[in-house]
């Protein structure tokens, strides 16, 4: 049984704002599906806790090619979206965790070896996404890159992108639907022609893939451009040498299936 | 705060952030959910939360204020089982029995959404739904003969299984 804690309940996003404040001392609960289980067992036991279930922060929406999704929206909700957002939704756990996993708890979840999570990580850096999240300083809006390295501390609210004018995912395939992707790329490229790679599984969060992206039109290049631009690493998943044979092959083929699109 | 469980309205006590699994089988005493891993990892403690599957191991009561929530405690009684049910029986998907509620609740909300017998679409319905026992195979026989709308005469399954096995039991 969970110790006694200070639950808010906001009915509303202006609520859950007020409620969030500069963040000090304040545990999140999205969907709760990290979070919940380290509370249950008493691996974190929050002062106070800001339940978001009903702060109205889920909905999904599109004005014209814009695409907004809130920081409640489930990862269920996501899985007929374009490339490359749709499928990676579509890789994540099974069915019923992601009608519960958010869009922000994926975000915002741990970093490092002990957690290879935050999938959607890779396909929103590659289309691009602002983020509006709250906190000390207000409400601001900044592109997704520059916030997940400072996340700690904000209160996502949704985000905004641009739906590309083709997308793509590649990941190494789960041997169960409960397995961690080990390693996954995401490419999008915009109506200028502009192509965006990221990642996630090759670093402690997502990550573009800059010198890759400069040498997309080769992909053979580019995915061996990709090594440059990562730190790899060895977790509970694979091992850094691993990651390193596989980052080429999945850039060569987001490459190929964004050109086939 | 309240929340309906199998049709019968109840006045929650339990601290806000205890989950729905913890609340059910302590508060409650519906001992149908099963608790497994408690990190949303097993399907064991299954339930319908408005109609739709959920961990009830990952969802803190608070969130719930007036939802109904369906246990297999609200599907068929003994005496007049629900054709999921009846289909588990029939075609033996549960040995131990650990998985078998959160199975049941799975396929109903899968067979409810107007999910067809085709094996693929049930082991994706179904796919975080860990089964130490039966290899899977019977579970998929049984939720695809439901969804069919096939029906039983659990009479004679016993038999059934008995002509299975001196057959070589390769169904
Ligand atoms: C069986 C299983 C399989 C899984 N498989 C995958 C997988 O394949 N890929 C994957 O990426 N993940 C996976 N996960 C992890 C997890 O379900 C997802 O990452 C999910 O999207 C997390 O969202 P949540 O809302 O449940 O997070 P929560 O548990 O609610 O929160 C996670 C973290 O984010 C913070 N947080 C939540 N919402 C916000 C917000 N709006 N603003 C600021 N901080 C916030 C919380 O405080 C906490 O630190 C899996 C989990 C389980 C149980
Ligand atoms: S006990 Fe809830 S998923 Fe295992
Ligand atoms: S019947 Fe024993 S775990 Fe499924």
């Amino acid at each position: 049984m969970p110790a006694v804690t200070d639950v808010l309940l906001p009915a509303s996003p202006d609520e859950a704002v007020a409620a969030f404040g500069d963040g000090s001392g304040v545990t999140v609960i999205g969907g709760g599906t990290i979070v919940m289980p380290d509370i249950t067992a008493g691996r974190i036991r929050p002062a106070r806790t800001l339940l978001l279930a009903r702060a109205g922060l889920a909905g999904i929406t599109h004005e014209g090619s814009t695409v907004t999704l809130g920081a409640m929206a489930p990862l269920q909700g996501l899985v007929d979206l374009p490339a490359p957002v749709g499928p990676c939704a579509g890789n994540v756990a099974d069915l019923e965790i992601r009608l519960q996993a958010t869009v922000g708890g994926n975000l915002c979840s741990g970093e490092g070896a002990e957690a290879p999570r935050g999938d959607l990580q890779g396909p929103l850096l590659a289309v691009g996404a602002q983020i509006r999240s709250a906190g000390s300083g207000g409400i601001t809006t900044e592109p997704l890159e520059d916030f997940l390295g400072h996340r700690r501390g904000r209160l996502v609210l949704d985000l905004t992108y641009e739906e590309p004018a083709a997308g793509a995912f590649a990941a190494v395939d789960r041997p169960h639907t409960h397995a961690y992707t080990t390693l996954a790329v995401s490419a999008a490229r915009t109506s200028d022609g502009t192509i965006r790679l990221a990642a996630t599984g090759a670093g402690w969060w997502g990550i573009r893939l800059p010198s890759a992206e400069a040498a997309a039109a080769d992909p053979a290049a580019a995915g061996a451009a990709a090594l440059k631009d990562v730190k790899l690493h060895d977790d509970a998943l694979a091992s850094a040498w691993y990651r390193e044979q596989a980052l080429p092959v999945l850039v060569r083929r987001a490459l190929a299936r964004l050109e086939e699109s | 705060m309240n929340l309906n469980v199998n049709g019968r309205t109840h006045e929650i006590e339990s601290p806000p952030l205890t989950t729905l699994l913890d609340v059910l089988r302590e508060e409650l005493g519906v001992h149908s959910p099963k608790v497994g891993c408690e990190q949303g990892g097993c399907g064991a403690c299954t339930v319908l939360v408005d109609g739709a599957p959920r961990r009830s191991c990952l969802l803190p009561v608070a969130a719930l204020d007036g939802a109904e929530i369906t246990t297999v405690e609200g599907l068929g009684a003994a005496e007049h089982l629900e054709p999921v049910q009846a289909a588990f029986v029939h075609h033996y998907a549960a040995q131990c029995g650990f998985c078998t509620s959160g199975l049941l609740m799975a396929a109903t909300a899968y067979i409810a959404n107007g999910g067809t017998d085709d094996r693929e679409a049930i082991a994706e319905a179904l796919g975080g739904h860990v089964c130490r026992c039966t290899g899977y195979v019977k579970i998929v026989d049984a939720v695809a003969a439901a969804a069919r709308g096939d029906e039983f005469d659990l009479s004679v399954t016993a038999a059934g299984l008995f002509t299975t096995t001196m057959s070589g039991g390769a169904a």
